[in-house]
């Protein structure tokens, strides 16, 4: 079975299987080009970058941070739903820390990260050393998390001003947003990592055979530790940009129902929920295609009742073209008609 | 822990001489009643639980506070504790409008009147409950409306800020809000979307509004929270929110008035939490054998910018 997982995998690897999800992109892009006026207007505004397709970088953000995270995540077999609570905390501590302590920025970034990290390794302790199935464990914390975020803001929205913080998520740097910057920063680093060095071959095969990993002499156990504390990182890093954004930590909401979003990006992406082969990149377009459709819907002023409707449309179109099995239906099916 | 001590021995005090004032004017009885509580997910809820509090330390009312973590089978719980403890009075805030029926019969055998705090029931038999005190959301939609048209000289781009999809507070602040500009020809609803009642997708969804149509010179959110995000969008459009653009939403959270003190913010219209003293008159009233309409209509009041900063300090929530 996984032999044959991953020959196919292989197989398709590469830019190959990016080429669906980025067509769908594509698609959604060019129907705005006809469709939607100004969509591809860019001016510059009080010297920085302004218009819809650097909204849809800037608000594709937090869900591709946590997306990539999820990623490595996903291709040890694992999954982490408790991001959006990750974000909550993240979010909620670093707000606090302004309004209640005036803490130096250092301090008021790296303590929301660190303990995303913690949170983070509490899930790859119960998953890789108690054992604990990967949604499970991760439901434990997604549900205790959020009511952590709440008794530490005590369930109300805690604003601040602070322009040094604010700009992690409303700053511009050379023009363009400074949360862009972030994510080609931690997506530099994570490529690099994974496809430079052995880590990604290791975090694969994990997902593959986990059983045949230990016996060429992988640490399983400390491979699954190390992708649960990235993706604690990661969400945490997106807490901190969803506080800094609005200026204050809602912890009721921020982050609610993202863990979703996450999973949708990295599965449109072309990536296996069995794990295995992963591609960062595809999980990348995968959220674009995510923001860009919220993007066009409100923009292009969709009716609410039908808003989500719309939304798994087009994702069930994207699944449907990059399905194998259906497109030689579809093949077939011609083929039929035309003897 | 040591003051928390303490200011219960202050109110201890206090209530000790309440009681003895009462007894020396002679009124006949001390009420217990029981409150069962929702939660406390927001602000605004938190502000009604304090209200019911302060107002039954104030009157001398014996309160059974019951906290239920957003699970009808809490409420139920608690209702039944307080049926057994043989309270006088019942406040329930419901967190859901159906299934109440058999612990409302137990309180009705019991003889122990149940008046509902801010939101509605669905049951056959409306004799299971003395009536509901909430806000008229359809009245503060219209309420925005007419503020709305009267500021803008009944012309107006308008980009609406919708609450979550399906709540009773989102639809009916709509049709109110449609109901009142109707009447002007020139006000117009160019964008509608949801906000989901919280402060990032309100920007998020009114910097999508401002690129696709520059000509919105006014909003009009569901509440606070949204207006206050829509706020930070305008800003970062380069626009200035409460001039360039008119801003008005629901709740009057503390917020809200700062923002309208900041001259970002033009018009609030109150969604008032503060529902403790009309509650107990209406439930001392029932105890005592007074009928009341099955909806009792808690008054709101609509806040300007030109009235905030005077308005401010007495806000409590």
């Amino acid at each position: 079975m996984s032999i044959n997982k991953t020959n196919h995998t292989i197989n398709n690897h590469g830019f190959v299987t990016l080429i669906w999800p980025l067509m769908g992109l594509a698609a959604i892009l060019l129907f705005n080009l006809f469709f939607t006026p100004n969509f591809f207007h860019i001016e510059i505004k009080d010297s920085h970058l302004y218009g819809s397709l650097i909204d849809i970088l800037n608000r594709a953000a937090p869900v591709i941070l946590i997306s990539i995270g999820m990623t490595l995540v996903i291709a040890t077999a694992g999954i982490d739903i408790s991001v959006g609570s990750v974000i909550a905390i993240s979010g909620a501590i670093a707000a606090s820390l302004i309004a209640k302590t005036g803490a130096p920025l250092l301090v008021v970034v790296t303590v929301p990260l660190l303990i995303s990290m913690i949170l983070g390794a509490w899930n790859g302790f119960l998953v890789s050393a108690i054992g604990v199935q990967p949604i499970i464990a991760s439901l434990i914390l997604m549900v205790a998390g959020r009511g952590i975020a709440q008794l530490i803001t005590d369930g109300q929205i805690v604003t601040f001003e602070n322009k040094a913080f604010e700009y992690i998520g409303n700053g511009f740097l050379f023009g363009i947003p400074f949360t862009i910057t972030i994510i080609a920063l931690v997506f530099g680093v994570t490529q690099t990592l994974t496809r430079k060095t052995a880590l990604g071959l290791f975090i694969e095969s994990v997902g593959c055979n986990p059983t045949a990993s230990r016996f060429s002499g992988i640490s399983v156990r400390s491979i699954k530790q190390v992708v649960y504390i990235f993706s604690g990182f990661c969400a945490g890093v997106a807490g901190l940009i969803a506080a800094a954004n609005i200026k204050g930590a809602d912890s009721n909401n921020a982050g609610d129902g993202l863990e979703l979003d996450a999973i949708l990006a990295v599965v449109i992406g072309g990536n296996s929920l069995d794990g295995g082969k992963f591609s960062l990149t595809g999980s990348l377009i995968g959220a674009l295609i995510i923001q860009s459709l919220t993007t066009t819907i409100l923009t292009r002023g969709v009716p609410v009742e039908v808003t989500r409707v719309v939304k798994a449309l087009v994702v069930v179109a994207v699944f449907l073209a990059q399905s194998e099995t259906f497109r030689n239906s579809i093949r077939a099916k011609f083929r039929r008609r035309t003897p | 822990m040591k003051r928390n001590n303490s200011m219960l021995f202050v109110l201890l005090i206090v209530s000790l001489c309440l009681i003895l004032a009462v007894n020396v004017v002679g009124a006949p009885k001390k009420y217990v009643i029981g409150f069962s509580q929702i939660g406390a997910e927001s602000g605004w809820r938190t502000a009604e639980t304090e209200s019911v509090k302060s107002t039954a330390a104030e009157r001398g009312i014996e309160l059974k506070f019951a906290d239920a973590q957003q699970k009808q089978e809490n409420q139920i719980k608690a209702l039944r504790s307080f049926i057994a403890q043989k309270v006088d009075g019942i406040l329930l805030a419901p967190v859901v409008e159906s299934g109440w029926e058999e612990v409302l019969q137990e309180a009705k055998d019991a003889k122990i009147p149940v008046v509902l705090l801010d939101r509605g029931i669905n049951v056959k038999d409306d004799s299971l409950y003395v009536c509901k005190i909430t806000s008229d959301f359809i009245w503060e939609g219209k309420a925005a409306g007419e503020w709305l048209a009267k500021k803008m000289k009944s012309k107006a781009n308008i980009a609406e800020l919708q609450g979550t999809p399906g709540a009773s507070a989102a639809i009916e602040r709509k049709k109110g809000f449609e109901q009142a500009i109707a009447k002007f020809k020139g006000m117009k609803i160019v964008k509608s979307q949801t906000g989901n009642f919280t402060r990032a997708e309100g920007k998020q969804v009114m910097e999508a509004f401002l690129k696709a149509d520059k000509t919105i010179n006014a909003v009009y959110a569901h509440n606070d929270d949204m207006a206050l995000g829509a706020i930070q969008a305008i800003e970062e459009a380069g626009k200035k929110p409460g001039k360039d653009i008119i801003i008005i939403s629901i709740d009057g959270v503390k917020a809200a008035f700062e923002a309208m003190v900041a001259g970002k913010l033009n018009c609030t219209v109150e969604c008032n939490p503060l529902l403790g003293p009309i509650g107990f008159d209406t439930l001392i009233g029932a105890i005592n054998g007074k009928t009341y309409p099955k909806w009792v209509v808690q008054k709101d009041g609509v806040f300007s910018m030109e009235t905030a900063a005077k308005v401010l300090p007495t806000r409590k929530y």
